[in-house]
């Protein structure tokens, strides 16, 4: 590229230019340090006076399973299904109707949490009730069945599969992407071989497609941590650590007790409060971390290999 | 892997006087009647049970995959059999996703509708108990909160994705783009705490302002608009940007009058994106922001309304008798999804009409 000058207007804009992308270190460094300015007094406060008296550690355990058995619902629920949404749309839908098909995926994406949330406690958490009725009867013997199963369906699987709902649009969107840039050499070759379209696809899509799909579901599972209201809407919860996935005594998710609590409380509370959302923080940045890793790492992937 | 594939011979080649034998295939109009008649006898099935429409179609699924299946099998032979296995399943798993996405338009469409009248959009909760009332404090709260993070988040968006395109260059590039990438992943709520937490050191502990909405929706959209924007800035071509230098015109000249009109289009739907984004975000806007049921539009001062919130107070919190507080939610959701549908659409709308003519 051609040397310009460098005139007074060059070096203001430059100068704005690189104070905004500072400006975002800033921020995010900010994120950090005064969630633990804020966060402190918690950690420093005695076990007695926190919200259930048993310290910090004791009142963030139950959320943290929380959070990660209902992400884990999610995962397990919507991963498979957004494997085969991605599949379809790249390989067995019409050529001209794919596009469209994925944005009515994407749409999915659209509706707000808030939404979501009265959807799950509305409609689906009611509908469900016959089948945890059913589940305890006939799989009782699983501790996840354990039940008493709940009278309103308010339970953990109801939340995650709300949550599974909500992260199907991410996983799919990143798993057609990496799928439809599947070199058409692989395909060719495997039909010329006489390979059916399933065969085609199980040797040469989902091999190449395999790290976009555990990196969807990691950025899936990222967003499934921090989802805060549709939680807190469907979620019934009474703390406690529990594996009973159909009773309607389940521990919170740390976003969902934030949501829930912060508007009523004060003084040492709050503190407590914003250290769970801290240990969120951490948590959602490390899967992210590792999930862009995973997604990136595709890209120097060549397609001889 | 290697024994899996066996070449099929599917097409007549006239070898001498012999001819290869041909594999029966059905065909595609026996596949999709088999499916269909499958379909039916679940729904037969679930009707006599007396379930509902989505058992109905689960039943119908099924049985329809099975039917194909076994008749592909005994006809076709196994390989075949198990594509049109897969297929059945990944037409299904679209399908599925499919229920929830009509159930729930379904739904708050069917429920939102009983209270989308004028007063809804004129009246405030302003000492309203039991019916009337309606969102309009919370949907220019919505309004105010909205712009002033795009205020705040539009232009340090564009510049950040100006200097990662123009600019950027080493190590302060890798450490941006890495750090926008992190930002995008930060939960809502956790935005919503630092934005608290931020005000609560200079305003004090409790602190609900409007303006804390704001920096907590910021924190969300900035990412949104610095990578989309990143992404059509790149898609401006080299030449131009050269055609400009070579005629002695500034950089900083040639990004605004050059490079920024050229992808206006594709900044406008970076733009709108992220509006739609954080639109319906309630979750930092409920620990900064709160709910009050008069209408405060000066976002320095105090709590104010805002739709999302607003929807979620009606409905947790609905008072008694609680059905008018509960049709109000519904409402707000109604309204909710159809402000970030609209600001979805403008986002393609932009996209398509504005973007620059490639015809000379």
């Amino acid at each position: 590229m051609a040397r310009v000058p460098r005139r007074p207007g060059d070096r203001v804009f430059a100068g704005t230019a690189t104070g905004a992308g500072i400006l975002i270190l800033v921020v995010l460094a900010g994120v950090a340090v005064f969630l633990v300015t804020e966060a402190w007094p918690a950690f420093t406060a005695p076990p007695a006076a926190l919200p259930g008296g048993t310290g910090l550690a004791g009142y963030v355990a139950p959320l943290i399973f929380g959070t990660l058995v209902a992400a884990v619902i999610a995962l397990v629920v919507a991963t498979p299904l957004a494997v085969g949404i991605a599949l379809f749309i790249t390989h067995y839908a019409p050529r001209r109707l794919a596009a469209a098909l994925g944005s009515v995926v994407d749409l999915l994406a659209a509706i707000p949490s808030v939404v979501y949330g009265f959807w799950g406690i509305a409609a689906l958490a009611p509908s469900l009730v016959p089948a945890y009725r059913w589940a305890e009867k006939h799989l009782g013997v699983i501790p996840l069945f354990a039940g008493p199963a709940s009278t309103t369906g308010r339970t953990m699987l109801t939340a995650g599969l709300v949550l599974a709902v909500m992260i199907l649009p991410i996983i799919s969107a990143i798993t057609r992407e990496v799928f439809s840039q599947v070199p058409a050499l692989h395909r060719e070759a495997a039909l010329a071989l006489g390979a059916t379209r399933w065969e085609t696809i199980r040797l040469t899509v989902l091999p190449y497609g395999r790290s976009g799909i555990i990196g969807g579901a990691m950025l899936g599972l990222g967003r499934a941590l921090g989802e805060t209201l549709a939680i807190a809407i469907v979620l019934s919860t009474s703390g406690g650590i529990t594996l009973d996935l159909i009773s309607s005594s389940n521990p919170s998710t740390i976003a969902a007790n934030i949501a829930l609590q912060f508007p009523e409380s004060s003084g040492l509370a709050v503190n407590a409060l914003i250290a769970s959302g801290l240990v969120l923080f951490v948590l959602t940045l490390g899967v992210n971390a590792l999930a862009r890793r995973v997604v990136g790492r595709r890209a120097d992937l060549s397609g001889a290999t | 892997m290697s024994t899996a594939i066996r070449p099929a011979p599917v097409i007549d080649i006239p070898t001498g006087t012999r001819q290869l034998p041909t594999r029966r295939r059905l065909r595609r109009s026996s596949t999709a009647g088999l499916y269909l008649a499958g379909l039916l006898a679940g729904g037969a099935l679930a009707a006599l049970s007396g379930s509902g429409i989505v058992l109905a179609a689960g039943y119908g699924a099924v049985l329809g995959t099975v039917a194909v299946y076994v008749v592909s099998r005994s006809v076709e032979g196994r390989r075949t059999a198990t594509d049109r296995l897969v297929t059945c399943v990944v037409v299904a798993a679209f399908g599925i996703a499919m229920v929830p996405l009509v159930w729930l338009l379904w739904t708050v469409v069917s429920k939102g509708a009983r209270r989308l009248d004028g007063t809804f959009f004129d009246s405030s909760m302003l000492g309203i108990v039991g019916p009337g009332g309606g969102g309009y404090h919370a949907v220019l709260g919505t309004v105010v909160i909205t712009a002033l993070a795009a205020v705040i988040s539009v232009p340090i968006g564009l510049l950040t994705a100006i200097y990662l395109v123009e600019y950027g260059t080493g190590r302060l590039k890798a450490a941006i783009t890495f750090l926008v990438d992190t930002m995008t992943g930060i939960p809502s709520i956790v935005a919503g705490l630092f934005a608290y937490a931020l005000f609560a050191v200079f305003f004090g502990p409790g602190v609900r302002l409007g303006v804390a909405g704001a920096v907590a929706l910021s924190v969300l959209m900035i990412p949104v608009v610095v990578r989309s924007a990143e992404e059509v800035l790149k898609l401006v071509p080299a030449e131009l940007r050269e055609a400009s230098y070579a005629l002695g015109v500034p950089k900083w000249r040639t990004i605004v009058k050059v490079v920024v009109p050229t992808s206006i289009a594709g900044l406008g739907t970076a733009v709108m994106l992220a509006l739609a984004r954080v639109v319906g975000e309630t979750a930092p806007l409920l620990v900064t922001v709160g709910i009050t049921n008069g209408t405060n539009l000066n976002p320095f001062d105090g709590r104010m309304a805002t739709l999302p919130v607003f929807a979620y107070y009606q409905l947790t919190q609905p008072g008694f008798p609680p059905g008018f507080a509960i049709d109000r939610a519904w409402t707000a959701a109604l309204v909710l999804i159809a402000l970030v549908m609209a600001l979805d659409l403008a986002a393609r709308l932009i996209g398509r009409c504005f973007a620059p003519s490639t015809r000379r």
